[in-house]
């Protein structure tokens, strides 16, 4: 058969059942595959919009998600969805096209060197150099992709190669001599873990999204009521611990609670698992949970004492290693009493300082109580995807997530656009789950175009953009550190949300007032098919509480 | 203090300041590696991506043709490596990493030097090269090639001898390393 025949019969084995992607010349013998290779192929308008939709697919399934372009501009244009996959270890294979292999090294039309503009930004990459090597590629592809900690894989096939007639075997089995990821962790460190628990007199569990990628939520949630610890989450392990649970202290960092970040600051020993200590979590490095010692779980020893040194390292499978953190930790039987100062302590911060806002006393909507009305008209179990602004932090402060991978955002590239595109994916992988977005006007406009994706594949996602016209995050910096010099914040009035989603062939709404809020809310999400909710939020509200650039914990403000 | 993301100005000074830690010694990575395409640049990618200067690098075949062996040196007084040595261990397509100590290692160096060799100074030249054990491998009536091997060591002393009488040109390979004993590298 055709080798890009056999690309398919390889997607199907791995089990993929819908690919996002845009056709080009150098692509074009796989789309004529795709033409009736009976998988679900998902037009987009740009092929960052498909990146992003084959990462949102498979955050929201954590299945393999799969995006395809064509050379040149097509693979460029994937180089944002690729980082932002590499950033928070999201499994995707990115398959591009390539110019023939008499062209490559020529600037020949439409070429790019794929492979190495991305070299330093995926997990793995492939280029096709022999036709009969793309079904072991394509599997191997899929492992590197989800296995150990996921991340992005591309495989670049010249059109040529593509078009070559091979013999097509079902591979079943990769052998990677390179690449054999730590999943079980060492039992003796574990052990050591549990008995530092075990002595722990203020302990917190500091979790990432590590949690949700090894779909460990439910060991996460034994693990921290065989005793009574504390846990807070990153942004991106929002919902691998209940957000309504007594134990939960809110989320930690430049914008998480008071409440978790003064627990970090006084703890004597934190549990990090399948987190990384990242800048915008630690703040001052040296002036980081200062009082603890850490345990840090990770399945990437890279991770290891990389910002934060680790006391006892365990690297291995987030969920194994809980498992058998509990069973070492309930053997040592301590005493659950000795964690009762600590509780009081933390009482007393949680109402001392609950996340607060100042409401308006007409009928203006603050941003924060969008979220809150959002929260209610969907009884708290909507799939969230934001975009990357002051919309996003309020998103993951006031919507308490109950479960994983109800929250689905760009943490470590904070990529703007990401939001609509990766929802669009998500609710392809979930179809029955409400998924809603939540944007600000300057993010949606980095790739509305898939708007008319939406409403083509009749993909229904309902957005609601936050819009208080300005570029909002930066212009709180500029606001708070840079003198209130508003340099090119300011978003002016258009476009005209409700028109542009009437001619992509949405429903496009608009909504100013609070009072009727979660009602509009409630009918929006009733609405059939692509609703595009335009509401306007007060212009300057800032984001807070707030760990100040290069401040400590301790020293939050707002 | 310039912190960061704020418009306080940060000063040179702290600039040099915040970098990670340093061994101060020289590291030999001796890394064994797939025999495909693209390796060489994944793993100089690493280096290069946080502004580290690889002084020696070197790439050649193993006992066994699916594997190439790559040798190189960072100076660890300039550059924190303890991170991208974790992160050459992430690469799919390296198998095995060592950091081998100077002290359990025997490293070697082939080096050529084209010297300016007039008639007086000739004998003098070889004289050197005799105790350095080098090898005249190319002459002319006034120049001479020497082939020398050894620790990086002696072929720098070598140079320090020889380049008064006028050092045309000089090439060298760069190190490989293996580890003392029976073990493997």
């Amino acid at each position: 058969m055709r080798a890009v025949d056999a690309v398919m019969e390889c997607l199907k084995a791995e089990g993929v059942d819908v690919v996002f992607g845009l056709p080009g010349g150098a692509n074009l013998p796989t789309y004529d595959a795709f033409y009736d290779a009976g998988i679900r192929h998902v037009l987009v308008r740009h092929e960052a919009g498909g990146g992003h939709a084959a990462e949102g697919y498979a955050k929201a399934t954590g299945r393999v998600g799969v995006a395809l372009a064509t050379s040149g501009p097509g693979a460029t244009n994937l180089v944002t969805p690729i980082a932002d996959a590499m950033m928070d270890s999201v499994p995707v294979v990115f398959i591009t096209g390539q110019v023939r292999t008499e062209l490559l090294g020529t600037d020949g039309f439409q070429e790019a060197d794929t492979l190495g503009i991305t070299i330093p930004i995926v997990k793995h990459s492939f280029m096709i150099q022999h036709p009969l090597e793309i079904p072991q590629v394509i599997h191997e592809a899929f492992h590197i992709a989800r296995s150990g900690r996921p991340g992005p894989v591309v495989i670049d096939i010249p059109q040529d190669l593509s078009r070559a007639e091979i013999p097509y075997e079902p591979v079943l089995e990769v052998s990677l001599p390179g690449y054999q990821p730590t999943i079980e962790g060492n039992q003796k460190q574990i052990r050591q873990a549990a008995n530092a628990l075990a002595s722990a007199r203020r302990p917190v569990i500091y979790a990432g999204g590590g949690v949700i990628n090894s779909n460990a939520a439910a060991e996460l949630v034994e693990f921290a009521t065989a005793d009574r610890f504390p846990v807070t989450c990153t942004l991106m392990g929002l919902g691998a611990f209940p957000g309504d649970h007594e134990q939960w202290l809110g989320m930690l960092g430049m914008h998480g609670t008071r409440t978790a970040n003064y627990a970090m600051d006084e703890a004597d020993l934190i549990c990090a698992v399948g987190a990384r200590f990242d800048d915008r979590i630690t703040g001052k490095l040296a002036e980081f949970a200062p009082h603890a010692k850490f345990i840090h779980i990770d399945i990437d020893p890279a991770e290891i004492s990389k910002n934060v040194p680790a006391h006892i390292p365990i690297v291995g499978d987030a969920r194994n290693i809980l498992r058998k953190l509990v069973v070492e930790y309930r053997a040592l039987a301590p005493d659950p009493a000795r964690l009762r100062d600590w509780w009081t302590k933390i009482d007393g911060w949680r109402s001392e300082h609950p996340l607060r806002y100042e409401d308006s006393t007409d009928s203006e909507i603050k941003p924060q109580y969008l979220i809150r009305a959002l929260y209610e008209a969907t009884d708290g179990q909507a799939v969230i995807v934001s975009d990357v602004g002051q919309h996003q932090m309020w998103a993951a402060q006031y919507y308490h997530f109950t479960r994983p991978r109800q929250w689905i955002n760009s943490g470590g590239l904070g990529t703007m656009g990401f939001g609509l595109p990766a929802a669009m994916g998500a609710k392809v992988g979930t179809p029955d789950d409400t998924v809603c977005v939540i944007a600000g006007d300057g993010s949606i406009q980095m790739n509305i175009q898939e708007l008319a994706t939406c409403v083509q594949e009749e993909i229904a996602v309902k957005v609601f953009i936050m819009n208080n016209g300005y570029l909002g995050m930066v212009r709180q910096w500029q606001e708070l550190f840079w003198d209130h010099r508003y340099s090119h914040v300011d978003m002016g009035e258009h476009p005209d949300f409700v028109k542009l989603a009437e001619a992509y062939g949405a429903t496009g709404l608009r909504f100013t007032d609070k009072h009727s809020l979660v009602e509009d809310i409630r009918a929006a999400i009733a609405t059939p098919g692509v609703v595009v909710a335009d509401v306007r939020v007060t212009r300057e509200e800032n984001t807070y509480p707030m760990i100040a650039p290069g401040a400590a914990a301790r020293d939050m403000v707002g | 203090m310039g912190e960061p993301g704020t418009k306080a100005p940060l000063s040179l000074e702290e600039l040099d300041a915040a970098v990670g830690l340093r061994t101060g010694r020289k590291h030999v990575l001796s890394i064994l590696v797939e025999n495909r395409p693209g390796v060489l640049t994944r793993i100089a990618g690493l280096f290069a991506r946080r502004g580290f200067n690889i002084e020696t690098l070197t790439v050649g075949p193993t006992d066994n043709d699916q594997f190439s062996r790559i040798t190189l040196t960072v100076d660890g007084a300039l550059h924190p490596i303890d991170q991208v040595t974790k992160q050459l261990h992430k690469l799919v397509n390296v198998l095995k990493i060592r950091d081998l100590e100077p002290a359990g290692t025997v490293t070697r160096e082939l080096a050529l030097f084209k010297i300016s060799a007039e008639a007086q100074a000739r004998s003098e030249i070889l004289e050197f090269t005799a105790i350095f054990r080098g090898r005249v491998v190319d002459t002319t009536k006034r120049s001479i090639t020497v082939e020398l091997t050894g620790d990086n060591e002696k072929i720098d002393a070598y140079e320090r001898v020889v380049r008064p009488y006028g050092l045309i040109e000089m090439m060298r390979t760069g190190e490989i390393a293996m580890a003392r004993g029976r073990s493997e590298t």
